[in-house]
């Protein structure tokens, strides 16, 4: 049955019904209202679960890599400079190899401080060794917390999920959300097995130094476990689909591609637009196609080679930026598609950045450049110009 | 010695430390006084370094390392973890040691000792960044010559006094706050043994003299340890509830200057006039611990004349 609830609230929810037993957690917005919701959830008994308020986000990283170690179920979330924080921390949790899960409500970086939606924060720490999903609507949001645990924890897999999802636009917004029962999310996710915990019967040690010898087998382990989790990633997916009859395909998601002369790349919640936009260019004719990208982290190569082949132009729209180069969806997608027959043409386009709203205006300026061949990165939406020192008077 | 059953050695030795290592010797005391149904979170520093070379490892017991500074951290989560799952009997000890503890690590540790957890944090405190090449920090002491205080003709190596960590810990008002040294191994383990006891967050830090960061010879680790608590300069004290319960006494007061003499990181104290004013400065500051935890052993039979 479906309920009008917050974004947070519905993500606060999902995390209760896969019952974590430890959850650390430090303020900051956007993020807080989903550990706010789940401290009044232990609060009141309706989550059975050590609840630890930990004064830092580095700590809120390693007080769970140190519960997720000695063998429970975990939950943490952050944004922007939290997840800065515990920059440190993350990659150590990528390359040990914890099934941790984490939501980043996503927001921009300083500076200037600001605390409204890009995805620079996540995009920060997209080498560490985590998968990453975005959500572009909060029933994906709270329905990828489900496949997050269900796929961290996976033998196969055994690699810790970002659940990201956009500040504000999702995590502030309420919309009607549908909840599974305790008893179907239990038959969706079954209880956590580690592979290896710290055990007195059975001592254990974890984080050991490397040297030159070792370091680089261990490294590409971390990297074949990434990219092995890719089927794992669509499997969870597709078991999820098929039991509650909704949701994405896990990796990436086709709309409107067929016939498409012009295909629109694009993570999170700006997809809806996007969508809109090209419903109604449609009807003018236009043969225009959207691409959802759901995890970015491991990338999907060959899945979007295949989904683009053939396809003329590819449009990145993305919210953040590789100071001195452009946008690093934009690199990648390139990246990938070199050297393949038939590449398509592919112009960068920035936007949104600190919570500036991406409107329809915004979408069809972008499609009439891509259509006429947009070189390199634009910058959508910067009325005039700022020059910004640092400061202002 | 005498028990027969066959005993899993918690703390291997053929790890890397240098000889006279104060450290290695500290941990092995420890290892043995609290194994082996414990679980150990590591910081960063020396005592990680030497022991866990990949594939090799000393350690006998579930022993974690993340970072430098989250020990604290990782250990809270791991008291969490354990009672979560039942567990009411493993002990939970979190490792630093000086800058590990009183610098980069500050916050998580208040966090943790705020927060209750039921660890026993020690601290290896051998009074430098041994592990990066002998750097100062907040417990470096007053004159210690390090590579980033060093002595030289504008300076007689660290300029401010040693961060009063245990003061700083008991305010947070835990159960149980000690001082030790590996060169008393009895009431070294005799803390460890009783800090375990207890529950809740307990602190102890230990003196770890380092052959290698204080100029001693190898040999006189044990020397070195010693002349510090019987100085005054390293007082050893247990503070239970907030209150100083026991102390190591003094027989005899030693003059700092014996302590001072047999570390090269104190040399520049002995070759100037300046250097002879701080040796003052250094024997107040004892003397002010001996005052300040009364230290002075009663003269004998002193007791049965009151």
């Amino acid at each position: 049955m479906k309920k009008v609830m917050e974004g947070s609230l519905g993500v606060a929810n999902a995390v209760r019904l896969c019952k974590p037993q430890m959850i650390a957690a430090y303020p900051i917005t956007p993020q807080t209202h989903i550990v706010e919701g789940l401290a009044k959830m232990v609060a009141d008994g309706n989550l059975d679960c050590h609840y630890v308020n930990v004064e830092s986000e580095h700590s809120a990283a390693s007080v769970t890599l140190g519960a997720a170690a000695a063998g429970v179920r975990v939950f943490t979330a952050s944004s922007s400079q939290g997840i800065m924080l515990m920059a440190e921390v993350i990659f150590n949790i990528g390359s040990i190899r914890l099934p941790i899960v984490m939501v980043c409500v996503n927001r921009a970086l300083s500076f200037p401080i600001n605390i409204w939606n890009d995805q620079q924060d996540s995009f920060a720490v997209r080498d560490a060794g985590w998968i990453q999903l975005y959500a572009e609507d909060n029933q994906e949001a709270t329905d990828m917390i489900f496949q997050a645990y269900r796929l961290a924890e996976d033998h196969r897999v055994s690699m810790p999920v970002m659940v990201c999802l956009d500040g504000f636009i999702l995590s502030h917004a309420f919309e009607p959300l549908d909840l599974p029962e305790q008893a179907q999310v239990e038959e969706y996710l079954p209880p956590y097995k580690p592979i290896v915990k710290l055990d007195p019967e059975n001592p254990l040690t974890m984080g050991v130094m490397g040297g030159p010898e070792v370091y680089m087998e261990m490294r590409k382990s971390v990297q074949d476990a990434m990219i092995d989790a890719m089927p794992v990633i669509e499997e969870v997916a597709d078991e999820f689909k098929k039991m509650f009859g909704r949701g994405s395909a896990g990796l990436m998601e086709e709309y409107r591609m067929d016939d498409a002369e012009l295909v629109i790349l694009s993570m999170g919640s700006v997809l809806g637009t996007v969508k809109e936009v090209v419903d109604e260019r449609r009807e003018k004719g236009e043969k225009i196609g959207v691409l959802k990208l759901r995890c970015y982290r491991p990338f999907p190569v060959e899945q979007l080679r295949s989904a683009l082949a053939g396809i003329p132009k590819v449009a990145v729209l993305e919210k953040d930026i590789s100071l001195g180069y452009e946008g690093a969806l934009f690199t990648d997608l390139k990246a990938a598609l070199y050297n393949t027959e038939n590449a398509p043409k592919i112009s960068g386009f920035i936007a949104g950045l600190g919570g500036r709203d991406i409107t329809r205006k915004t979408i069809n300026d972008l499609i009439d450049m891509a259509k006429s061949g947009a070189e390199g990165t634009t910058f959508l939406d910067t009325a005039k110009e700022i020059a910004y020192l640092g400061g202002v008077q | 010695m005498t028990q027969a059953t066959e005993k899993r050695e918690l703390f291997s030795p053929g790890h890397t430390a240098c000889s006279g290592c104060g450290q290695s010797l500290a941990a092995r005391l420890v290892l043995e006084a609290a194994g082996p149904d414990i679980v150990i979170a590591n910081n960063t520093g020396c005592l990680e370094v030497f022991t866990t070379r990949a594939p090799m490892s000393s350690w006998g017991v579930p022993w974690i390392h993340s970072l430098f500074e989250n020990s604290a951290a990782l250990a809270s989560g791991i008291d969490v973890a354990l009672r979560a799952q039942g567990n009411d009997h493993t002990k939970v000890l979190a490792f630093g040691g000086d800058g590990g503890t009183a610098d980069i690590s500050f916050g998580a540790l208040s966090g943790m000792l705020e927060r209750g957890h039921d660890v026993l944090y020690v601290c290896f405190d051998n009074e430098a960044y041994m592990n990066t090449g002998i750097q100062r920090s907040g417990l470096t002491p007053f004159c210690g010559s390090t590579t980033t205080s060093p002595a030289g003709k504008k300076s007689m190596g660290k300029h401010e006094y040693k961060k009063d960590m245990p003061a700083i810990v008991a305010a947070h008002h835990i159960p149980y706050v000690a001082t030790a040294c590996v060169s008393y191994p009895r009431d070294l383990q005799r803390k460890v043994k009783k800090a375990l006891s207890i529950c809740g967050p307990k602190y102890l830090q230990v003196l770890v003299p380092c052959p290698l960061g204080w100029y001693h010879k190898p040999e006189e680790t044990y020397k070195v340890g010693k002349l510090a608590v019987e100085t005054g300069i390293y007082p050893l004290f247990e503070i239970e509830n907030g209150e100083v319960t026991r102390v190591q006494k003094i027989k005899e007061k030693v003059p700092v200057e014996e302590y001072l003499k047999i570390q090269r990181r104190f040399k520049q104290l002995f070759a100037s006039e300046e250097g002879k004013e701080d040796i003052k400065k250094i024997q107040e500051y004892a003397d002010r611990n001996i005052e300040h935890y009364g230290l002075m052993a009663d003269p004998v039979g002193a007791a049965k004349n009151e």
